[in-house]
């Protein structure tokens, strides 16, 4: 594909921090705008944007302001079913399909009890440390914390 | 030399952009891809997209609040 420049894609790398879903439709969606573009891009889940990648789990974070219980989560997918706004599996899906690379923060792993077991093995491509994502970040045109 | 319709219409931010990027991807060079959407913003994004691919822009159609993008790989 004729999309590198200078001699290597540009590239943009992303922390999940949260694993509030307003901040996890974020990412996904910034990371496959980022895709779409031609960018080489990683999405680095630690704490609880990990628990995010665990089975089932992707879409049951809460609102990051105004959850209300739930009400406020419930309003939001209503709308965005209104919308017609692509769901978190299929951000998910075209994420992986288009090339984007998730990797999964091991100490986080390791502090909250997660076993490979519990999470989508099939998304995941690394399970890594600290030192990989700066090895990343490091020559990445963009990057950002979520 | 094949043409690769993309039929986006309703839907919404990011799927005609994601949608026209694994299009490019699967097309041979010499085909064309063409993408017909409704989302206003899509219609902005998409010629930045292939501008940042090094691909060409062929046409822009516009009938009521439906646009169609042709592109050439």
């Amino acid at each position: 594909m004729a999309d590198k420049q200078e001699g290597r894609p540009k590239k943009a790398t992303i922390i999940l921090h949260s694993g509030d879903m307003d901040k996890v439709y974020s990412a996904l969606i910034i990371g496959n705008g980022a895709l779409a573009m031609g960018m080489d891009v990683a999405i680095y889940f630690t704490f609880w944007g990990l628990q995010r990648l665990k089975k089932g789990a992707l879409e049951k974070g809460p609102l990051s302001k105004m959850h209300f219980l739930g009400l406020g989560k419930w309003m939001v997918k209503q709308r965005m079913k209104k919308a017609n706004v692509a769901s978190l599996e299929r951000l998910m899906r075209d994420f992986k399909e288009m090339g984007g690379r998730v990797l999964a923060c091991d100490m986080t792993m390791e502090i909250m009890g997660i076993r490979r077991e519990d999470l989508h093995t099939e998304w995941i491509d690394d399970y890594c440390a600290v030192g990989t994502y700066i090895a990343e970040a490091r020559d990445s045109d963009i990057t950002l914390f979520i | 030399m094949a043409v690769i319709t993309v039929d986006c219409r309703g839907e919404t931010c990011p799927v005609p952009l994601v949608e026209t990027r694994k299009a490019l991807r699967k097309a041979a060079p010499g085909d064309i891809v063409e993408v017909i959407g409704t989302h206003p913003s899509s219609k902005k994004e998409i010629p930045l997209a292939v501008q940042a691919l090094n691909l060409t822009i062929l046409e822009i159609r516009e009938e009521g609040d439906v646009w169609t993008i042709r592109i050439q790989r």
